[in-house]
């Protein structure tokens, strides 16, 4: 059991508007400092050698070491339904991911394509929440060797005040966070909150994002870089976007933090190919989705998808 | 908690510069518009003027309690340098939006000041879609509101039903396929509720020959079929938009994620105050028009100011288009009247103001109508253009601030008040204006004698007519 202690301080001055329900937003409070106690379980499970996972820049840097890239599967939480996601979890993780990314289903979201956007529809329609899959968490990340990365969109994390969505997902062992639509501006205040947790706040970079902006977000990304790969939302593509080379260079000229290249990414060729330009990671996350969400029946996902990643896992090594 | 608005300045001014620090440099040198970049200064107060903004910095932060010499409200920046009213507002979109989002800005400001465009642009707003609006005495509708003694209010209706296409989203879409021709591209696209912006922009379209594209919710391609078939007939391609609940919020969505895909080749005319940065501020000023041509006019007509200004909102543009002129003016009440649907405490309604909580929605932080996880809540009211679960930013800020008031309209009654409107002065409304129209029935008993009161009369209702049929029994 790792027991330590947390030092919250908030403190943000500012003004306070009649309805100041948006802690992440301009709030006055008087300085306030809290101690809390929180232990950490990890649960030993006999038969099974678990390594404590390590959060996303350590895993980045270990494989690097060893020369290898990051393969980075996404799946929606809930999706098609929650038992389903905590076997695919524990799936990805055996058969060689090395971070995994999961989605918090959103009923708005207009950085994914039609394959993630039914993926949501779907997992909301079976009642997915966010407690849910806090719960669901709590359960399988300690089984899991590699770390998760959540994706979420910005007004779940709101709703739930941002102080304690970071410290709820600290708490089930989640170490990355993603916000589509958390533009570089904003993002201070999300990563004052994560920084305290222990979160790492990766930020996108694209390929319209004009170089002195770029600089300013991979300055700030924490944990990893995330490079989309081209103009548009996520979703399959037939090839991947040629100035990808360019883009990877002009990032690396800006700083040495490892970059992962997502959207469109969709088969062993394109993982290949991303790797040989020197990306640090890939991701996947559309054509995993579909072939999770859109199978007969849960079973028979499952075993469609220990076939695709085998086979992706396959061009990285 | 420490109280409200007593922070100084400078510590305002740093907690907002941490959280939203100004806009860098907003164009880079190889935007190529063929236009010089002019610069920019605050807003005088209460003097007309040609488009403009208030893109001051920070460092001028004012405190909300505190009127200036004129009595008029404190001049805090609508927006400020990051598109934010207070804390409402920004722009929460996907990276790849961006610099299109600050390209459309910097070329925004440029044209404020661009003779040639203004020109341009109001020499279409008077051939084309008809302006000046009158401003109609609606000598029976007032007649109604007489009180036993004698005593009421003045009913006037600002006649933007008589505009081209017969709404008042005409103005806004003309001022942006204009915009989106100086920025070269030849791609637009366009969400859609009752349609009507959606016939706004496909009309554009066609008189500026740009390749158009609707995205339209498959619910309310149903219920508004006349101008789906208007759309088409003038050139556009209408999309149905299936996905989560098939109305305008979906719509909304695909159209930003068009956007994301085409950002180089597309300009994206959004179709009310809501959105992000420039967006609310940009389609404001686009309709501040309504406002301006309406002082004028009561000037002339009773020589002086509206005592009341009343309008529907559902992302908030043609009350922000009546009332931006106002603002200032704190004699001049502003009022806001939302969908209430099958009534507030159905859990079936649209009141966003009313009923909603904070948070983000598709590019603005402003209220909206979300369950307990953050999820975005289906709306509903029988009118398509009001069914929207957020609200521009503006409105949300002007809400906290007292400023405006908003209050909600139920189906029953909007229905009434459009068979109301037509009897009694031979107009017939869109269902949404009508929700404006029956929220005179609770306000009239309560004005002084001779009070003025101006309506938006935002559009026609013949698209309605179907949904009407169903619902009344005539």
């Amino acid at each position: 059991m790792a027991t330590f202690l947390r030092y919250t301080n908030t403190s943000v001055t500012g003004f306070q508007l009649k309805n100041p329900q948006n802690p992440f937003y301009l709030h006055s409070h008087s300085q306030t400092r809290t101690l809390s106690t929180q232990k950490r379980l990890v649960t030993p499970m006999a038969a099974l050698s678990i390594t404590p996972t390590t959060n996303i820049s350590h895993t980045f840097r270990k494989l690097k070491d060893q020369g290898k890239v990051a393969f980075i599967p996404y799946i929606t939480a809930g999706d098609p339904d929650l038992s389903t996601t905590a076997q695919a979890l524990k799936m990805l993780d055996s058969y060689g991911s090395d971070v995994i990314e999961l989605g918090v289903p959103f009923s708005d979201p207009i950085q994914d394509g039609p394959v993630i956007q039914a993926s949501a529809t779907r997992s909301l329609a079976r009642g997915t929440n966010f407690n849910a899959i806090m719960s669901m968490l709590k359960e399988v990340v300690p089984q899991l060797s590699c770390p998760i990365v959540l994706f979420s969109y910005l007004n779940p994390i709101l709703k739930h005040g941002v102080e304690k969505f970071m410290h709820n997902i600290m708490d089930v062992g989640v170490h990355g966070l993603v916000v589509p639509d958390a533009p570089f501006e904003v993002t201070e205040s999300l990563r004052q909150e994560a920084v305290k947790n222990k979160i790492e706040l990766a930020l996108l970079t694209t390929p319209t994002t004009p170089t002195d902006r770029m600089k300013d977000i991979v300055e700030a990304s924490e944990g990893f870089v995330y490079l989309v790969s081209s103009v548009g939302v996520t979703g399959v593509r037939e090839s991947v976007n040629e100035q990808v080379p360019t883009l990877l260079r002009e990032i690396r000229e800006a700083t040495s933090k490892p970059v992962a290249v997502g959207f469109g990414l969709s088969k062993p060729e394109h993982l290949k190919k991303v790797a040989e330009w020197g990306a640090d990671g890939v991701i996947v996350g559309s054509a995993i989705v579909k072939v999770l969400g859109e199978a007969k029946c849960p079973k028979e996902g499952l075993r469609e998808l220990e076939t695709f990643i085998k086979s992706l896992k396959s061009a990285l090594l | 908690m420490a109280a409200a608005a007593s922070g100084s300045a400078s510590t305002t001014c740093k907690t907002h510069c941490l959280i939203a620090p100004p806009l860098a440099k907003p164009y880079s040198s190889s935007t190529q518009l063929p236009f010089k970049f002019y610069k920019f200064t605050s807003r005088a107060t209460a003097a007309p003027t040609s488009i403009s903004c208030t893109l001051t910095r920070d460092s001028a932060a004012i405190r909300m309690d505190e009127k200036n010499d004129n009595g008029a409200f404190p001049v805090l920046p609508r927006p400020d340098s990051f598109g934010r009213f207070g804390k409402y507002g920004g722009k929460y979109v996907p990276e790849t939006l961006m610099h299109a989002l600050t390209e459309l800005e910097a070329a925004f400001h440029a044209l404020a000041d661009d003779e040639g465009f203004q020109n341009e642009l109001n020499g279409i707003l008077k051939d084309y879609v008809g302006r000046e609006t009158p401003l109609y005495f609606a000598e029976r509708l007032t007649e109604h509101y007489k009180r036993p003694n004698g005593e009421g209010p003045h009913v006037y209706l600002k006649r933007e039903d008589l505009n081209h296409t017969g709404a008042h989203k005409i103005n806004n879409a003309v001022a942006q396929a204009l915009l989106a021709k100086k920025l070269g591209k030849k791609r637009i696209i366009a969400e859609t509720g009752a349609g009507q912006h959606g016939v706004a922009t496909a009309t554009v379209c066609a008189r500026f020959g740009l390749q158009c594209i609707i995205y339209m919710g498959a619910q309310d391609m149903e219920r508004q079929s006349l101008n789906v078939f208007r759309m088409r007939l003038l050139g556009a391609e209408v999309r149905p938009v299936h996905s989560g609940t098939a109305t305008l919020k979906d719509a909304t969505s695909e159209a930003i994620r068009d956007w994301v895909t085409n950002v180089e080749t597309t300009h994206y005319i959004l179709g009310s105050v809501a959105g992000p940065h420039p967006y609310p501020m940009m389609v404001r000023d686009f309709h501040k028009v309504i406002g301006r041509e309406t002082r004028k006019q009561a000037l002339e007509k009773w020589g002086g100011k509206p005592d009341v200004l009343v309008a529907c909102v559902g992302g908030g543009s043609n009350a922000m288009g009546l009332f931006h002129e106002f603002v200032d003016d704190k004699d001049v009440r502003l009022i806001g009247v939302e969908a209430a649907g099958f009534g507030l405490d159905s859990g079936k309604h649209a009141a966003t103001l009313t009923k909603g909580e904070v948070g983000v929605l598709h590019g603005a932080m402003s209220y909206l109508l979300q369950d307990d996880d953050g999820q975005i809540i289906e709306p509903h009211s029988i009118s398509a253009g009001l069914d929207y679960p957020g609200v521009g930013p503006e409105h949300s800020f002007l809400k906290d601030m007292g400023r405006a008031e908003y209050y909600s309209i139920t189906d029953e009654e909007a229905l009434e008040a459009f068979k109301r409107l037509s009897r009694l002065e031979g107009i017939i409304p869109a269902l949404e204006t009508s929700h404006a129209l029956a929220y005179l029935e609770k306000l009239c008993p309560t004005l002084p004698d001779g009070a003025k009161v101006v309506l938006n009369c935002s559009g026609r209702g013949d698209k309605d007519v179907q949904t009407a049929i169903k619902h009344l029994k005539l």
